[in-house]
């Protein structure tokens, strides 16, 4: 169990723009590795980013991260880099001038500061655009020097909004390698994304936002676990997938099973996934039915976030 | 990624550290300030009263009353009290300043210094001293500028006695000194309504008025206002009209001190107000 010093914690927070809700009792405890928020536009994911750079103030509640209020940017920035959804810069400025300048009002002397600059700028791969005017540079550009800016003071905690917009698959897939290293490195990550398999892919737990409220928390597969509501679904491909059928639909935690279309396969739904595998593998074991393959179908932040949210969940 | 602490002056150097983000803050504004594409507008301000002064210096003034060096100080006055203060200063105040914060605002990209480990009273220090800085030089090279104008194309002579033996330094000295004076208080002003009001051009226009109405003032009401401190500072008093109430000038110890410190009221009034300041752009 983190010490509260590790983590990010949001202390019931509720935030009102005037009558509209934003973010309403929030209680979230954050640890160092990849969380990623999770919903539809207006679900309260850049409330809550905001929130937690104090770029906002809760209506109720506390915020702290690493121990730190967020009401103390002094100290909370030393340690924290966010990167906005905001796609707008200083005027007239460089991509080094930008990343440059912020780290001398961070306090660093210049030499440092350009150092740092570099680094960030080799990180996000932009070295060679660098000294161009950022006015010039495309959409997945401003959101590469946003990040550098962001990891530039090399901070402990990183807040990506919507990070990967806007950039092409090639950069999409150095960005993620890059979150992934900055994990190992023991930062925490909290990204909010609407690409389900991209946050799937690199999150080590998620937070489920709809309509200002958290609707769900933790690593995926644990949400899935509790969704006793919707039987997960698993897909096994047999060599006898209708004697497979006959055999495990005694069990009272299996509500469904269904013959796949090309009739080698089965389709099973249980209310209790490891029980169904325990009985399965009594049948291999016994000899009942010989298995290729077993996978759980809507294990997955997509079918979770179907279930919770819904297909009409805007943008995801 | 290492912790940045050991780079950056840990707390009980904080003073070291404050005076450095402000240095950092100041060079990023002030070549906003001169170099943005917001500074066309105070070039133009602040190159106002020179227009009609150049002019002037090429037209002999008719009458042998444009000999006297008094007729100069008179017109300087006036010309000082209408334009420079009521108009230069004030309208170039209001634009350099408001738009110290609501011009970021309206960019949307204030939040940048928001996210840097920086006091955000240390911004509102950073970004006023920058304004002040960039106002003063211009305005007070305006006003030392349209002075050495009007006085010495007609009466040369006369103007180098008046400005190298006479009272013309004194009273250069004062009026520059009174524009600085003016950009203090003015600026105080404009930044915390930018930071206020959304919309910071009316409460500017409702300043202007309560600011040229101040001659049918009170006494008591002649006080709340920046004007009254500046016009009491003046080498040359000037008539304000038959429909003046009349009150007496407060004495520079008095007037001085007085507009410095409501201008660190202000000021204080400014930090408070931007460390429950949100980021909503689109709500502004």
């Amino acid at each position: 169990m983190s010490s509260p010093d590790q983590l990010i914690i949001f202390d019931n927070v509720s935030k009102f723009y005037g009558e509209i809700l934003g973010v309403n009792r929030v209680n979230l405890r954050i640890a160092p590795g990849i969380t990623s928020l999770v919903g539809p536009n207006g679900a309260g994911k850049s409330t809550l980013m905001n929130l937690m750079t104090g770029l906002l103030r809760p209506t109720r509640g506390s915020i702290t991260l690493v121990g730190i209020p967020t009401d103390q940017p002094q100290e909370l920035f030393r340690k924290v880099g966010y990167c906005t959804q905001f796609d707008s810069f200083p005027r007239g400025m460089t991509g080094r001038e930008f990343v440059n300048s912020f780290l001398i009002v961070h306090g660093y002397d210049r030499k440092r500061a350009n150092e740092l600059s570099q680094i960030a700028l080799e990180r996000v791969n932009l070295v060679e655009a660098a000294d161009r005017k950022v006015a010039g540079y495309s959409k997945g550009m401003r959101q590469r020097i946003r990040l550098a800016q962001s990891i530039a003071h090399e901070p402990s905690i990183l807040i990506l909004d919507e990070p990967l917009n806007g950039l092409d698959p090639m950069v999409r897939a150095e960005t993620i390698a890059l979150f992934r290293r900055l994990a190992a490195e023991g930062l925490h990550l909290i990204i909010s994304s609407h690409i389900l398999h991209e946050v799937d892919m690199m999150s080590d737990r998620v937070v489920l936002l709809n309509n200002g409220y958290i609707v769900a928390e933790g690593n995926i597969h644990g949400v899935r676990d509790e969704m006793e509501e919707h039987p997960m679904q698993i897909l096994i491909r047999c060599d006898q997938p209708a004697k497979l059928a006959a055999y495990v639909f005694e069990q009272n935690h299996v509500v469904e099973a269904r013959l796949h279309d090309d009739r080698r396969g089965l389709f099973v739904k249980t209310r209790d996934a490891d029980r169904f595998y325990l009985k399965l593998n009594r049948a291999v074991a016994d000899g009942e039915v010989n298995v290729e393959t077993v996978a759980p179908v809507d294990d997955d932040l997509s079918a979770v976030y179907q279930y919770l949210i819904g297909p009409s969940g805007g943008s995801a | 990624m290492s912790s940045a602490v050991e780079t950056v002056p840990a707390k009980s150097n904080d003073w070291a550290l404050w005076l450095r983000q402000i240095g950092a803050i100041f060079r990023l504004e002030i070549e906003k300030n001169f170099l943005g594409r917001r500074s066309i507008l105070i070039y133009l301000i602040a190159l106002l009263p020179l227009f009609p002064l150049l002019i002037f210096a090429l037209v002999t003034p008719p009458g042998r009353e444009w000999q006297d060096i008094n007729q100069y100080n008179m017109l300087y006055a006036i010309l000082y009290n209408g334009l420079m203060l009521r108009t230069v200063v004030f309208f170039g105040c209001a634009w350099i300043f408001m738009n110290l914060f609501r011009g970021e605002i309206v960019d949307r990209s204030l939040h940048y210094y928001f996210l840097s480990a920086v006091r955000r009273e240390v911004l509102v220090v950073g970004k006023y001293v920058s304004g002040l800085v960039t106002s003063i030089i211009l305005f007070t090279s305006t006003t030392v500028v349209a002075m050495l104008l009007l006085f010495l194309p007609h009466i040369y002579s006369q103007s180098v006695r008046f400005f190298t033996e006479g009272r013309g330094l004194s009273h250069l000295l004062t009026y520059a000194g009174i524009t600085m004076l003016a950009c203090v208080g003015y600026g105080a002003f404009f930044l915390v309504v930018g930071l206020f009001v959304r919309n910071p051009i009316i409460p500017a226009v409702l300043l202007y008025f309560w600011e040229w109405l101040n001659f049918l003032l009170p006494p008591v009401l002649k006080k709340i206002s920046v004007i009254h401190y500046l016009n009491s500072l003046v080498p040359v008093p000037i008539s304000q009209g038959p429909f003046a109430v009349v009150a007496e000038p407060t004495p520079a110890w008095i007037a001085v001190p007085s507009m410095l410190g409501v201008t660190i009221l202000v000021l204080i009034l400014a930090a408070y107000r931007i460390r429950h300041l949100e980021i909503r752009y689109g709500s502004d």
